[in-house]
């Protein structure tokens, strides 16, 4: 047996779960033997990083659903994790906001709501009382939740498997699973173009949790993807919102509505929109002129000074819904053991439809699912679980001066800038490119240590990053890459010449 | 442990503009500190290996590196320090810079500061262009870097959007190395680049240009696999029907240039919305006293021979700043764009009281007007005007936005202006 138990998947929620699998052993006092599969070439390139990055307070969903449930567990368990893991999160609180008085019933529903699902600290708020917390804000009521977040969800997720990494689990990367056979005790994922044994197998595939459980051999689920597009404004912006402002969600709606969100990072994000895409690639995400337009027009209603030089990058995210296009509206999680379903006397638990609040959700989702794992796998907490990730949240030059100084004492490449935008140093590039778990994408590094996401986009620090890799870690023109896909570049211009020489 | 320099002049920027600044300040008898951060000198200059460099200035072509090469040569004579590898992390209005470079963070305190941190280029998300987001886009100065300083092929088949002038120089570059550059697209019904440019990069390599024409659609999912193009019509939007696939696995982006502004921002310095620079007056200073600016940072130039001259202004009025010899009194006019004129550097004009004294060292004894017309035109005339008064007129045989224009006025016809105190004005017609 090669594993005791595997993950599908290195989402948040996969990373979740690998991370609280990690903290313990088996209950016969052997290691728990844990590995992740992505077919990806890092952690977190799918829905985790592609979202607005809130832990949501909980008022959105209706009492006695699942969704409802690990929401406002998982955002209580987010202020301890986050310390342990050293990610960024700020809880600047939502102001979702009656605009008129047909807004009224809706935003009652969510007061009523978030009541019964036990969400602390709410609030009803006239305007007056609104403007105390965003200036200027219009509306004629507001619901306070002060346990709403911005958090960093690339962030999170890599930071949950490389603790996971730290405390044993393995991963395994650019493993696209493409059979699950059933046998007896054991369950065999083929994985790319390797067979991996488990003794309990979690689906965590996210837009494609249905096809992995159809591989399993369980055939009622079903997947649409429904597409969310973003702007990324310039920091200069930063500071303007005081905290979330949503307007009331229609009963029907697959999101949230489109709004600002501000980051951890300082930026603010315009979306995210919300359009169903056909089935044959549920990992489109282009960028559509018509619904760019309107994510312009928003923003520019909303923050009437934005310069078209203000929008830095679109980006999108898809949704994995349960719900047709036709039908709308949000569905319940489902997580559930389906091993009797699929006869098998091993372990298969799978996750379906783990949307939007899954960022917040996902701490509470690991525990449910490790209780599930016990039924298959007796375990006890481990007493040697490192459960702090080293180093510090956010970036080195959000740190006050004097830490700068003293850190740039201990590696004076904390005092060298290699992406301008962000004030990013060689130091925080070099440990991003060696990171523990391996990924060596463009992407891997910029979601790291943040390089390549300002507003020059990477003008600046590709070149120097390129340059980094080539010389320092042997890379060749065809080791490129942003993400998965073809490399970045077409080897040499000149055969005989390394690069750099005229400099 | 943190240091705190003194210096007289901070000239932020080793770029041709920083380099001219620098050098003409310490020609003016001041003591200027040189902050570049890059491992060398000459900015973007050093990867510009083409020619066309100089011709205004030495009469020569050079390339990109030798142009650099004699500043840095007279930077050197000079022994002008130089911090290199260093950045800039904060600006203040009352001239208090945090600098960073490898093993140390400094505070340098000056008397006088010139901006001299150049431009960068416009990306894909400031243009909005729909589509995926595959490997494969690049801004045509990233391009550049990646052939001419590094080694890297970064494309075979390829397409450019916009006809700036590093992209024409770009699609001249690929071609010789050996890539298939299957046409230059550009939005506008008119060149962005210089003549020269689209006669020597394009035309004698059979390289098409589309004017009036856009990307509208990026499609590929891992590699760029072509760009869906469409002709624009008079309001720039796509027009149906004429839409086409070019199949291609580059698109290089040469859609414009953002002068780098980060620090002048946070220092309080007022920018133009128009050129994205501050706004300064014909001593190059901006709204913030003792703080310069010149060269692509102030706005974008399309020679380098201009860039230099208007550095050398600035950095002699950065030394007369910092040695307590920059004239307060004064008129002040404001210049205007009039019709057919986009803008007009600088934004105003202190005329002194008196002609300049002779040890004064930024003498307003002439005055040159840097502006750009707004749509190209044949046997144009460009006028200086106040309250519908002509004061000077200067005919074209040929004015392109592409082609900055320069206005030069001597000292008695400064002297004229001093009478007038009327908001002057720039056009074109």
């Amino acid at each position: 047996m090669d594993y005791d138990v595997l993950v599908i998947g290195a989402g948040v929620v996969g990373c979740a779960i690998a991370r609280e699998l990690s903290r313990h052993r088996r209950a016969d006092g052997g290691p728990l033997k844990i590995g992740v599969l992505e077919k990806e070439p890092d952690v977190s390139l799918g829905t985790s990083s592609r979202n607005s990055a809130v832990v949501h307070s909980g008022i959105n969903y209706a009492p006695g659903t699942l969704r409802a449930k690990v929401n406002v567990r998982g955002n209580a368990m987010m202020d301890e994790l986050c310390a342990q893991l050293k990610v960024p999160i700020k809880r600047i609180g939502k102001l979702t906001v009656a605009l008129t008085e047909s807004d009224l019933p809706g935003l009652h529903k969510q007061r009523n709501q978030g009541e019964a699902n036990g969400v602390p600290g709410m609030e009803l708020m006239d305007n007056a009382k609104m403007r105390t917390i965003q200036p200027g804000i219009e509306g004629i009521l507001g619901l306070w939740t002060p346990t709403s977040a911005i958090i960093s969800s690339f962030g999170l997720t890599i930071a949950l498997a490389e603790n996971a990494l730290a405390n044993g689990a393995r991963f395994h990367l650019n493993s696209e699973v493409t059979a699950i056979d059933r046998g007896e005790g054991t369950l065999t994922v083929t994985a790319g173009g390797k067979k991996f044994t488990a003794r309990v197998v979690i689906n965590a595939a996210g837009l494609h949790c249905d096809e992995v459980s159809a591989m399993a051999g369980f055939a009622g689920a079903k997947i649409w993807a429904c597409r969310g597009e973003y702007y990324v404004l310039d920091k200069r912006l930063d500071g303007t919102l005081k905290t979330l402002i949503y307007p009331v969600p229609g009963p029907n709606d697959p999101g949230l509505g489109i709004h600002l969100t501000p980051t951890v990072d300082g930026n603010i994000l315009i979306g995210p929109s919300a359009a169903y895409i056909p089935e044959e690639n549920r990992e489109d995400y282009r960028a559509t002129s018509a619904i760019m337009a309107d994510l312009r027009r928003e923003g520019l209603r909303l923050l009437p000074d934005l310069a078209a030089s203000d929008f830095i990058r679109s980006f999108s995210g898809n949704r994995p819904k349960q719900t047709p296009p036709e039908k709308g509206g949000n569905a319940d999680f489902i997580i559930e053991d389906v091993s009797a379903e699929i006869g098998t006397s091993a372990g298969f638990i799978h996750l379906l439809g783990i949307e939007s609040p899954g960022l917040t959700s996902s701490p509470a989702i690991a525990g449910m699912v490790r209780e599930m794992v016990e039924k298959h796998v007796p375990l006890a907490e481990r007493d040697d679980f490192i459960a702090e990730r080293p180093g510090f949240a956010g970036s080195f030059s959000e740190l006050p001066k004097e830490q700068r100084m003293d850190l740039i004492k201990t590696d004076p490449e904390y005092g060298e800038i290699v992406c301008r935008c962000e004030q990013i140093t060689k130091k925080e590039i070099r440990q991003a490119i060696e990171n523990p778990l391996g990924a060596r994408t463009m992407a891997s590094i910029k979601y790291r240590a943040r390089a390549q996401m300002g507003r020059c986009q990477g003008g600046f620090c590709t070149p120097r990053i390129v340059r980094m890799l080539r010389d320092e870690y042997g890379f060749r023109p065809e080791d490129f890459f942003v993400r998965g896909g073809a490399p970045m570049f077409f080897g040499n211009v000149r055969d005989g010449l390394k690069g750099g020489e005229a400099l | 442990m943190s240091t705190v320099i003194e210096r007289d002049l901070v000239v932020i920027g080793g770029g041709p503009a920083g380099l001219a600044a620098a050098i003409a300040a310490k020609e003016a008898g001041c003591e200027p500190l040189l902050i570049e951060r890059d491992r060398v000198l000459g900015g973007i200059l050093n990867q510009c290996i083409h020619d066309g460099f100089g011709l205004h200035r030495f009469g020569e072509a050079l390339s990109g590196p030798e142009y650099a090469g004699r500043f840095i040569a007279r930077l050197e004579e000079l022994d002008i320090p130089v911090m290199r590898n260093t950045i800039v992390l904060s600006l203040s209005g009352d001239r208090r810079l945090l600098v960073s470079r490898l093993g140390e963070i400094s505070e340098i305190r000056a008397k006088a500061v010139v901006l001299a941190m150049g431009c960068r280029e416009r990306t894909r998300g400031a243009l909005s262009i729909p589509g995926h987001r595959p490997s494969g886009v690049w801004t045509a100065g990233a391009a550049q870097n990646f052939v001419n300083l590094e080694n890297i092929m970064p494309g075979r088949n390829v397409c450019i959007l916009g006809s700036g002038d590093i992209g024409l120089i770009m699609a001249r570059r690929m071609t010789l190395e050996g890539a298939k550059v299957e046409a230059v697209f550009e939005l506008l019904p008119w060149s962005s680049g210089l003549p020269r440019n689209i006669r020597q990069c394009l035309v004698d390599y059979g390289i098409p240009l589309f004017l009036g024409t856009t990307v509208v659609d990026i499609v590929g999912m891992g590699r760029l696999e072509g760009v869906r193009v469409a002709e624009v019509d008079g309001e720039r939007r796509p027009v149906a029907g004429t839409e086409r696939f070019v199949p291609c696995d580059t698109l290089l982006l040469s859609v414009g240039l953002i002068p780098e502004n980060e620090l002048a921002r946070e220092a309080g310095i007022s920018l133009s919305p128009v050129t994205g620079g501050p706004l300064v007056d014909s001593d190059c200073m901006t709204n913030v006293p003792g703080i310069f600016s010149c060269g692509n940072a102030l706005h974008v130039h399309d020679l380098v021979d201009n860039v230099s001259e208007e550095a050398e202004r600035a950095g002699r009025s950065a030394a007369a700043c910092a040695a307590g010899k920059l004239s307060a009194g004064g008129t002040a006019a404001a210049i205007r764009p009039g019709a057919g004129v986009r803008y007009v550097m600088p934004d105003r004009v202190v005329i002194p009281d008196a002609p300049a004294e002779k040890d004064s060292l930024n003498s307003l004894n002439s005055l040159t007007l840097a502006f750009r017309v707004a749509a190209p035109s044949r046997d144009g005339v460009t006028r200086l005007s106040a309250g519908g008064k002509v004061l000077k007129e200067e005919k074209h045989p040929r004015l392109h936005p592409a082609e900055m224009v320069w206005m030069k006025l001597s000292g008695a016809e400064l002297g004229e202006l001093r009478t007038i105190g009327k908001p002057l004005e720039v056009s074109a017609s």
